[in-house]
């Protein structure tokens, strides 16, 4: 049994900042992470962020990680790192197994901050399991980080941000975008990112889903279909399209096994994007000293993690004794900013689902 | 296929690295995994499904969906999305459950 | 329509166009028509023309007498929904952020596209200007004739499919 302070499960945006601030305000931390690198899905966006200077507004994803991951090996002595890492197991005594290169190891903490973040969810057609579709994030890392084209042709679906991104991307890549298809009748994500779409000549096709994938051992065609008011597919309206790749972008759902796992209180709240962990005001859930952060507590935007796991990290070494020299401004500030990011229209899910998750009715 | 030229990023040429897939010597690069080297050679197809024998890819490439498990090295059920390539590597599609 | 096809109304762009006798010089057009959690047009606007406020959720507004048509705003902005427009007798010229290859070269003869994505006519490469600062966001400066003023947004190159 290796002993530890605080242990955060997760090295992407929310773990990394939580790591930040619990390191300056003197505690010792151990980060492990899944894959063989930090920095979570930030490494693969090669888009300028949105929002505000202090979450890294016009700095491109893969460069705030960097940002980001820079800060937390500025503290070797404070922060272990363990990579190719996967916790496979969270106890309710603060016990975790750990699997790293076929060995399994048990750690133990005083506080624990989980920071998984999400995955990504799936759609129902006939012949969905086809090699050629894929989630937009896969698309993602496959051709930002390794730099290999995902097919020759791609349809997207789904009009969220990523959906959108994600479409620009494989674009900028050389891949042909087909059409860009979203079974709601509006654009699900900021139209500043449609319109740069649509002027490259991307068809982007509203009430529209798809039916079915063709082909044998991979994808070969993609059948859509219209949908009508009540989104039922209307007869007809089928139409078929030639292309070796078909994207899904249909929204994620937060990463929550392990917290389950550890018999934490858990809520389904549609607009967090599914099982969700009950947590207090200071982002506790009803585990002691078990603390959430990022998207595993609600899908929001990479800037939403950043400040959470900034302010995460702060209440945690607090916890343990560790007081940060600028502990209430720096919190003050950091509920500031989670209050701007999420006060607009597109605000709007988190605000209700946050409310529905403390118990409340939300009041527009 | 690999991307050559792009507006953002830049990808330095790397070593090559050989593997064996289904006996076929196939060559990838230091910093692949072994999905992303599958991929670049235009192999999409990584196992069958177990019941029904339906082909099957990758999906999430970040070690969530298993959907990408093939058995390297004689070892089955290897998340090939986030296994580093490495000299040397024999990589079968799986068939079935995998047998340890 | 926007909100359905990602093509912006012709009323909704001409609400960002100052009035045609202000371009003679170059002004920013801000086209950022939804509220959305963002603001480095304004904090990277060096003179202090673009207004957002503390509600990063606000729409940007340009304040026409202060913009010097300098584009620093065209490269900051992550939605690339702003480019610079004037008017020079029978020519318009614009300052457009492009971020894909090949990389537009002065002299060269592109296509002019409008919002929809179709080829309107021709867009004359005058400068183009690619410096750290921009990370990779080209600024590229082009020239069409005067009747594609509010129809133009962006180039193509003559060798696309």
């Amino acid at each position: 049994m290796i002993l530890k302070d605080l242990i955060i499960i997760g090295g992407g945006p929310a773990g990394l900042c939580a790591a930040k601030t619990a390191s300056e305000a003197g505690l010792n931390i151990l980060i492990i992470e899944r894959s063989p690198k930090l920095g979570g899905q930030l490494i693969k966006q090669t888009h300028k962020f949105f929002g505000s200077e202090k979450t890294y507004a016009k700095t491109r994803g893969f460069d705030i990680a960097k940002i980001l991951i820079g800060d937390v090996l500025k503290r070797p002595e404070q922060i272990e790192i363990l990579l190719d890492a996967t916790v496979v197991g969270l106890y309710p005594d603060h016990e975790l197994t750990v699997y790293q290169y076929g060995i399994y190891s048990k750690y133990k903490a005083k506080a624990i901050v989980v920071a998984t973040g999400a995955s990504e969810k799936f759609l129902a057609f006939e012949n969905n399991d086809l090699p050629g579709i894929y989630g937009a994030g896969a698309v993602q890392t496959l051709m930002n980080l390794y730099g290999v084209l995902p097919g020759n042709s791609i349809v997207m679906v789904g009009s969220g941000n990523i959906g959108l991104i994600v479409s620009y991307q494989l674009m900028q890549a050389g891949v042909k975008v087909k059409a860009l298809v979203e079974a709601a009748p509006k654009i699900g994500g900021y139209l500043v990112h449609a319109s740069k779409l649509r002027r490259l000549g991307v068809p982007i096709m509203t009430s529209t889903t798809v039916k079915r994938a063709i082909g044998k051992d991979a994808l070969e065609q993609v059948e859509l279909v219209s949908l009508n008011e009540k989104w039922e597919m209307i007869q007809g309206s089928e139409k078929i399209i030639d292309t070796d790749a078909l994207c899904i972008s249909v929204g994620l759902s937060p990463l929550h096994q392990l917290l389950s796992m550890a018999h934490v209180e858990m809520k389904f709240v549609n607009e967090l994007g599914g099982m969700v962990p009950v947590i207090s005001s200071e982002h506790e859930t009803s585990v002691k000293n078990l603390f959430v952060c990022g998207d595993v507590v609600g899908i929001e935007e990479a800037s939403s993690a950043i400040v959470e796991g900034y302010l995460v990290g702060l209440i945690a070494a607090k916890r343990l004794g560790y007081i940060h020299p600028n502990y209430e401004t720096l919190e003050a500030n950091y509920h500031a900013q989670l209050t701007n990011l999420r006060s607009g229209p597109f605000g709007l899910k988190t605000r209700i689902g946050l409310a529905k998750l403390r118990g409340e009715d939300y009041a527009r | 296929m690999r991307i050559e030229k792009h507006p953002i990023l830049t990808f330095e040429p790397k070593e090559e690295l050989h593997f064996i897939f289904d006996g076929t010597p196939l060559t990838g690069y230091k910093g692949d995994t072994i999905q992303s080297a599958l991929h670049a050679c235009g192999i999409k197809k990584l196992s069958e499904s177990i019941e029904h024998h339906r082909p099957r890819g990758f999906y999430c490439a970040i070690g969530n969906c298993a959907s990408c498990d093939m058995t390297v090295n004689g070892k089955p059920n290897v998340r090939t999305c986030i296994t580093m390539l490495e000299e040397g590597m024999v990589i079968i599609s799986q068939k079935g459950k995998g047998v340890l | 329509m926007l909100d359905k096809t990602g093509i912006a109304l012709k009323e909704q762009v001409l609400s960002r166009f100052p009035k045609k006798e202000l371009l003679v010089k170059a002004k920013a057009i801000i086209e950022c028509y939804q509220d959305i959690p963002c603001n480095p047009c304004q904090t990277s606007c060096p003179f202090g023309a673009i207004y957002i406020g503390d509600d990063i959720n606000q729409q940007p507004k340009l304040i026409v007498e202060k913009c010097t048509g300098c584009g620093i705003c065209v490269t900051s902005c992550p939605g690339l929904a702003i480019m610079l427009a004037k008017t020079e007798r029978e020519k318009a010229v614009f300052k457009i952020p492009y971020e894909f290859l090949p990389v537009p070269k002065v002299g060269e003869n592109w296509y002019a596209v409008n919002r929809s994505g179709e080829i309107i006519g021709d867009a004359f490469i005058e400068m183009v200007q690619n410096i750290p600062r921009q990370d990779k966001t080209v600024l590229v400066t082009v020239s069409t004739k005067i009747d594609y003023l509010y129809d133009f947004v962006t180039i193509r190159s003559r060798d696309h499919e």
